[in-house]
């Protein structure tokens, strides 16, 4: 009797989940594939929220810069870059603005020239950066100026690469948001494959719980609560191993880049904590639907 | 209690049973016998609502069986206990947990006190906390009747519950169904030992019933 009584006071004997004897194997692919999911899915979650601030930051610093090129017969050069300056000092919207020195154009041709190439003996245009108010300036209202007073000032406002660079940076951000969903789906996909494993398994088992009189809600909630501990828990270790792993990559650097950037930043940190209970939910829903339907089949 | 109309049952085409009608009275002691494949299971499985008639209508409990869901069947099993001859036990609970397995699903308490008294009646006090491939083949079958009236079902169901058994455990076993019968419960049970039938027709007044040629017949003569 002792066990008897051990069990009343140490569990409840009615729980539905001591009348399943434990299955190590689907436990243990359960855990796995929770684990390895969320894992996965904290890298999703990173690009996507890694690309949307990219996506962000390259349509801000784009929008609210403009480059004006002069191409101009050496004796005239001068003359024009002063006459844009003075145009620049009078125009709405424009912020700053500066000439570019010979040495700041020759790092921008070193990538492509190398640093050895005589660049006083090319005939550079010269370049003036400038940067907008967040009210903006009327770009066609600038060039007519520009025309008028500099004829070989070109206004480049970035338009033309700036949006096929926030449409791929977009399109990173949904292709990680799809990857997310993707990674939902094969999760459930998993836990329902080894849900109905468990359930074949233990086929002796749910006829004589059917035998004794317990309703399908009885047998598979033991099913269920053993599925979704196993996927929240499974997806709690994969997620601290994936923010170890992206708190583990460089940190962002202006010379990297994209790649570098790849991360969370600030409070989204938080985001992949989000993880661990969506794979609880993913794993209660799929166990649920697989144990039912696999039910209506015993009487 | 259970009664059955032109009851038909058939496997893949075939009538295993055919027009079969009975009355299953309250309180009444029924021993249901045949030669081996004449569908004496097969009627035992009908009275749970295991399987389900191919025609006519079966009653269980003034509820047409046809028209029950799943829920009602699971409700029905708490008023009728089985007994299988292979018992079908949960081999990693122990034998008192297997015997409270019906309460422990319907969600009703489980009294310690009442448990131990009940396993005390079908003498396996002492195998409490043993698990049920421990047990011999005796003992599995009053673990098994012990699991099949905890609820205090109405009517208890056996197939073949001496088919393992010698004759002193089969005689040991009769005497605790006599006894949940004079209960005022309904019992029947599946046997094709005659010298059982025999045995009880000399404690209890009971009724035979042979299935011969797929039919339901009364039977007590010949015996």
């Amino acid at each position: 009797m002792k066990r008897l009584f051990v069990t009343m006071i140490a569990g409840d004997p009615r729980s539905p989940d001591r009348v399943v004897p434990p299955t190590g194997f689907t436990a243990r692919l359960t855990v796995l594939t929770a684990a390895a999911m969320a894992f996965l899915a904290v890298f999703a979650l990173a690009l996507s929220l890694a690309t949307g601030r990219l996506a962000d930051r390259w349509s801000d610093a784009l929008a609210r810069s403009a480059t004006i090129r002069i191409s101009a017969p050496p004796d005239q050069m001068a003359a024009q870059t002063r006459s844009v300056l003075e145009v620049l000092e009078t125009t709405p919207g424009v912020a700053s603005f500066r000439a570019l020195e010979q040495d700041e154009m020759r790092a921008l041709l070193d990538p492509w020239f190398g640093p050895d190439l005589p660049v006083e003996s090319l005939p550079l245009p010269q370049l003036i950066e400038m940067t907008e108010t967040g009210d903006g300036i009327d770009a066609e209202g600038l060039r007519l100026r520009l025309s008028a007073e500099a004829p070989g000032a070109v206004l480049d406002d970035h338009t033309r690469w700036r949006r096929p660079l926030v449409a791929a940076a977009e399109r990173l951000r949904t292709l990680g948001l799809i990857s997310l969903v993707l990674i939902c789906v094969a999760t459930a996909g998993m836990i329902t494959l080894a849900a109905q494993a468990a359930l074949a398994a233990n086929g002796q088992v749910i006829r004589v719980l059917r035998l004794v009189g317990a309703r399908d809600t009885f047998i598979a909630r033991a099913f269920v609560r053993r599925f979704t501990l196993r996927g929240f828990a499974g997806a709690g270790a994969g997620t601290v191993l994936g923010l170890l792993a992206v708190a583990a990559l460089p940190d962002a650097e202006p010379a990297g880049g994209f790649l570098t950037g790849l991360g969370f930043q600030g409070w989204h940190w938080l985001w992949p904590l989000v993880i661990p209970p969506l794979a609880a939910i993913v794993a209660f829903v799929a166990t649920r639907a697989a144990a039912l339907r696999m039910l209506r089949g015993i009487r | 209690m259970i009664e059955l109309q032109n009851v038909a049952m058939s496997y893949g085409g075939d009538d295993l049973l055919a027009d079969m009608s009975l009355k299953i009275a309250p309180g009444s002691f029924h021993f249901l016998t045949g030669p081996s494949g004449a569908g004496k299971t097969t009627f035992l499985k009908l009275c749970y609502a295991e399987l389900m008639p191919s025609s006519g209508r079966l009653t269980l409990f003034d509820q047409n069986v046809t028209a029950m869901g799943r829920d009602d069947i699971a409700r029905l099993r708490g008023r009728v206990g089985v007994v299988h001859q292979d018992c079908q036990f949960l081999d990693h609970l122990s034998v008192a947990e297997n015997v409270a397995l019906p309460l422990t699903v319907s969600g009703r308490p489980i009294d310690a006190g009442e448990l131990v008294e009940l396993l005390a009646w079908v003498g396996l006090r002492a195998q409490a906390d043993a698990l049920p491939p421990q047990l011999s083949g005796g003992e599995r079958q009053r673990a098994a009747l012990a699991r099949a009236v905890i609820q205090s079902p109405d009517i208890l169901l056996a197939d073949e519950p001496t088919g393992n058994l010698d004759w002193e455990m089969s005689l040991r076993l009769l005497k605790l169904l006599v006894e949940f019968n004079r209960m005022g419960k309904t019992v029947m049970i599946a046997t094709h030992d005659l010298n059982l039938i025999r045995t009880a027709k000399q404690q209890v007044q009971t009724r035979v019933l042979r299935i011969a040629n797929r039919r339901l017949q009364l039977a007590g003569a010949d015996l």
